[in-house]
């Protein structure tokens, strides 16, 4: 091999994707985005939750097809039809949740999938073990091809994970945040292993929203934000604070005027809240809070810090585990979701398909669905169609629902006029507290001023609001105070007017200092 | 401007222009296309299947019009004189109740296989008070061997309710075990208890005047008016009634329905018993209408044409009410067609096999045929496919 030749592949990138744009209806998730990886490379791709990360990734894998822009390989255009074609074309993904099966042993889990690629009928045991154990030892884990995957830990599943993509040849491997899962320790040892891998010439996609994590790691760092490559940084360049206001976006496209508060007394006061997820874990650990009526409390924090599970701890649909959620002066903490919203308690929850909206049932149906059973929606046991359909028409026009008639069902609105009709419903009353948990996620810039403003109107109308989102630029606009939550906690509480954008996105990353969280926690 | 609403369908009746006809044909046509395409199929299946078994037949010629001429002695006999209607609004009327049991259990995301031991339940207490009651006026006598039924059957589906809402046991599994527990209790009642001293096999006593009147003919029993009652009453609890709202909103999304304050839980525990009190029914209309006495053979596989009847009635109760008559007219045709032809009567079964098979690939019958459905508020193929994996509801 020639001295030119040598160079020339070195310097080719393993992994070019040119002006990859990919549209779902209401949201330009990838608007030309251009990414190159070289042999040998860690690259962190950075960007916050809906940035255009994922997708990328899809497009990458081939389970979407991007609407423009090409994929090369090794200088070469190709077309990836599927994830069986990416993983023959060298490229394997880490999913954040692993595809293992956990009764099956080290190997077995290894060779699902692989083994009819190289032989139709028969399994070459002997030759699949020696392989995983050579690999295992190259790149340092050496691993039981035998044990079952389901007495491995977390750390440990993902390393089978990895050899499962080195065993499949993968020459660029994508991990989907796999630091999420993992414990400080084991991040170091996967570090290490990523290192080594890079070391033998593999290219390696690494997806974080981690910034202390992404410039420990990283050779070189893309971040995107709704969409778009908003910057490159090599890590010897860059500090969180950079990389903060790169992720989050410095400008606002569009700020509603969020005008003066006059907070009043204390509607929603929370007490050393603790509440658990699915998994049993606590993803809520000692959280307090306080929000006053006229008075906006958004809570900033990166998805998973336990904002979901505190926000379903209030609103009754997640039991509490310990401490106090106390309404207007009552101690509301086993209450349920119908004593919440008889004792005036609106809630936007942040997966509407999933909760917020009867996708079948009419758009009139669905702004009755949380009061059908009371007047003027029901006498009794009887509906009263007519007012559910009046009542309906009116808020439609108040909140400004694009739709022909109210009888239509509500899979026929987009995705912002879905998002109004569950603000037309849960502002639409006489409203002591309204709990919104993202209620701007996915939507189009206008919606989300109409949003915006409705509930600064709400706030001025005496309503006490508490607003979780993982847009800090939305939590900035609109939020009269704003709790930082990190792991679980509130690690900081700030003045919305005064906040310093990058101190609170680095406390959303980093959880900031013990002792300013110890002081924060108190001064609440 | 009037409205005129037929269950799902809506129209506007102002002076009927051709784009309004053309759009209430088209909505009607969302509705009962997927139905009426299962039952052309069926029917070009049943016609080969006809011409096919005349190759058992030695030294018989092929006659390619014979299933034609079954199809029609087949409707005639169901149709076709006053005893044939008499005879098909009969077998209908236990279809009626089942359907509306199958398709209301549905409606909340239930798949309930069990309305054949509901069925056989019913008709179990129903003969079991109707037998106490036998002296007793008929204007007492009918009602209270009607709630008996009612109330053996509401047990028996409260029961997979019940462990469903508590242990997210799979309703699927319950009642059809339920069904061959049925079974057992049945025959256990029949000669135990229930025996009539001195018989020669094991039978119970006629239920005397707890016996349905009969009202057209020598066989039209009072049941068919007693189940176009169930039907308008399923139809108000459905969508009249915050009840019946909270039913649809649990099926179409168990978890809309949690953070919307209702209670999916009691919701299941309540469709399931209200789905068997309907084929308790039905099994009542069978014992007091037409058997009036019980053997431990009694049973026909009503409970599991139910099934066949709700999907092809949508899961709705006017369709159901459709879909029995279908089913019943079949059931009231066979004799005549075999009379005539010599076609035997299971070639009924076979069509009814066949209906439900391409109701039940409707999702597949869809998209080959480039249907638009009409939004059903929850497809039952949806309840149907996803059985297994519902686990929403049980946290």
């Amino acid at each position: 091999m020639s001295a030119e030749l040598d160079v020339a592949t070195v310097r080719a990138p393993a992994l070019e994707m040119r002006g990859v744009s990919k549209r779902y209806p209401g949201v330009l998730a990838n608007d030309h985005i251009d990414l190159d990886v070289r042999p040998g490379e860690i690259h962190a791709l950075l960007g916050e939750n809906g940035a255009g990360k994922t997708t990328l990734m899809n497009v990458l894998y081939g389970l979407a097809r991007p609407d423009e822009g090409e994929i090369l390989l090794d200088g070469q255009p190709v077309t990836i039809h599927g994830p069986a074609d990416a993983i023959n074309q060298g490229i394997s993904m880490v999913h954040q949740h692993f595809m293992l099966v956990p009764v099956f042993s080290v190997a077995d889990n290894i060779l699902l999938g692989a083994e009819v690629m190289r032989d139709p009928i028969f399994i070459n045991r002997a030759e699949a073990h020696r392989r995983i154990v050579e690999l295992g030892r190259r790149f340092g884990f050496d691993v039981d091809p035998e044990v079952r995957v389901g007495s491995l830990s977390v750390g440990w599943q993902q390393r089978v994970e990895i050899l499962k993509a080195l065993y499949r040849n993968a020459r660029i491997l994508v991990l989907d945040e796999p630091t999420a899962v993992l414990t400080p320790q084991e991040t170091e040892e996967i570090f290490a292993v990523l290192r080594r891998l890079a070391d033998a010439g593999h290219s390696i996609i690494f997806i974080s929203h981690k910034l202390y994590e992404v410039l420990q790691i990283a050779d070189r760092i893309t971040v995107i934000r709704r969409g778009r490559v908003v910057g490159q940084r090599l890590p010897a360049e860059t500090n969180e604070e950079d990389l903060a206001e790169l992720m989050v976006g410095r400008e606002v496209a569009l700020v509603v005027d969020r005008g003066e508060s006059h907070p009043g007394e204390v509607r929603l006061e929370i007490r050393g809240l603790r509440v658990r997820d699915d998994r049993g874990h606590e993803a809520v650990q000692g959280v307090d809070l306080e929000v006053r009526a006229g008075e906006i409390v958004g809570v900033a924090g990166v998805a998973g810090n336990g904002q979901d599970e505190l926000v379903e701890a209030i609103i009754g649909l997640r039991p509490v585990a310990g401490g106090r959620i106390s309404l207007e002066g009552r101690d509301v903490t086993t209450w349920s979701p119908r004593d919440m919203n008889e004792a005036g308690v609106g809630y936007v929850p942040a997966d509407r398909h999933r909760f917020g909206v009867v996708l079948s049932f009419s758009i009139a149906d669905n702004l009755s669905l949380t009061s059908y059973y009371k007047a003027p929606f029901a006498r009794g046991l009887v509906r009263d169609e007519a007012a559910i359909e009046s009542t309906a028409e009116e808020r439609i026009r108040k909140f400004d629902v694009r739709t022909p008639t109210a009888t239509a069902p509500a899979n026929t609105l987009s995705g912002g006029n879905q998002q109004k009709l569950i603000v037309a419903r849960e502002f639409g009353g006489e409203t002591r507290l309204l709990v919104l948990d993202q209620p701007t996620r996915g939507l189009d810039v206008g919606s989300i001023e109409f949003i915006h403003r409705q509930t600064i109107a709400k706030r001025d109308a005496g309503a006490a609001i508490l607003l979780v989102s993982a847009e800090l630029d939305e939590v900035l606009e609109v939020s009269d105070r704003i709790a930082v939550m990190y792991r679980g906690r509130v690690v900081a509480i700030r003045d919305g007017r005064t906040a310093d954008k990058n101190e609170i996105g680095l406390l959303m990353a980093t959880g900031g200092e013990e002792r300013e969280a110890r002081a924060a926690g108190s001064a609440a | 401007m009037t409205e005129i609403k037929l269950g799902p369908l809506r129209f506007r009746a102002s002076r009927p222009t051709r784009a309004s006809l053309a759009r209430a044909a088209q909505a009607t046509w969302s509705i009962v296309a997927l139905p009426v395409i299962a039952i052309v199929l069926a029917l070009v299946v049943g016609y080969v299947v006809i011409v096919a078994s005349q190759l058992l037949v030695p030294g018989r010629a092929i006659d390619l019009l014979l299933p034609l001429n079954a199809y029609a002695t087949l409707f005639g006999g169901a149709f076709g004189s006053f005893d044939g209607i008499v005879r098909t609004l009969v077998s209908s009327t236990p279809l009626i109740f089942g359907g509306l049991s199958v398709a209301l259990a549905f409606r909340a995301g239930l798949f309930n296989i069990g309305a054949q031991g509901q069925f056989l339940l019913g008709a179990l207490g129903a003969v079991w008070i109707g037998v106490a009651v036998r002296d007793q006026p008929a204007l007492f006598a009918i009602p209270v061997a009607l709630l008996a039924a009612m109330l053996a059957g509401a047990a028996w589906g409260f029961i997979p309710g019940f462990l469903k809402a508590i242990s997210g046991a799979h309703e699927v599994v319950t009642t059809i075990m339920l069904n061959y527990t049925a079974y057992s209790v049945i025959a256990w009642a029949v000669s135990g208890p229930l025996d009539q001293p001195g018989s020669a096999s094991p039978i119970t006593d006629t239920v005397g005047n707890a016996g349905l009147p009969i009202l057209l003919g020598r066989t039209g029993h009072a049941g068919i008016v007693v189940a176009l009652v169930a039907v308008a009453f399923v139809w108000w609890l459905l969508f009249r009634t915050t009840r019946g709202f909270e039913i649809r909103t649990v099926g179409a999304n168990p978890d809309a329905a949690r953070y919307a304050g209702m209670r999916p839980r009691f919701i299941m525990v309540l469709t399931m018993t209200l789905a068997g009190a309907l084929a308790g029914l039905s099994g009542a209309s069978v014992l007091l209408g037409v058997t009036r006495y019980m053997t431990a053979s009694f049973g026909t596989t009503v409970g599991f044409d139910s099934i066949a009847v709700a999907l092809l009635g949508r899961s709705h109760p006017v369709g159901v009410v459709f879909g029995a008559l279908l089913f019943g007219a079949m059931r009231s045709g066979a004799l005549v067609m075999y009379g005539q032809t010599r076609i035997p009567a299971e070639i009924v079964d076979v069509l009814q096999a066949t209906i439900l098979f391409f109701l039940v690939a409707a999702p597949v019958l869809r998209r080959v045929l480039r249907l638009r459905d009409v939004r059903s508020e929850l497809g039952t193929t949806e309840t149907l496919t996803r059985t297994y994996g519902s686990e929403a509801v049980t946290r």
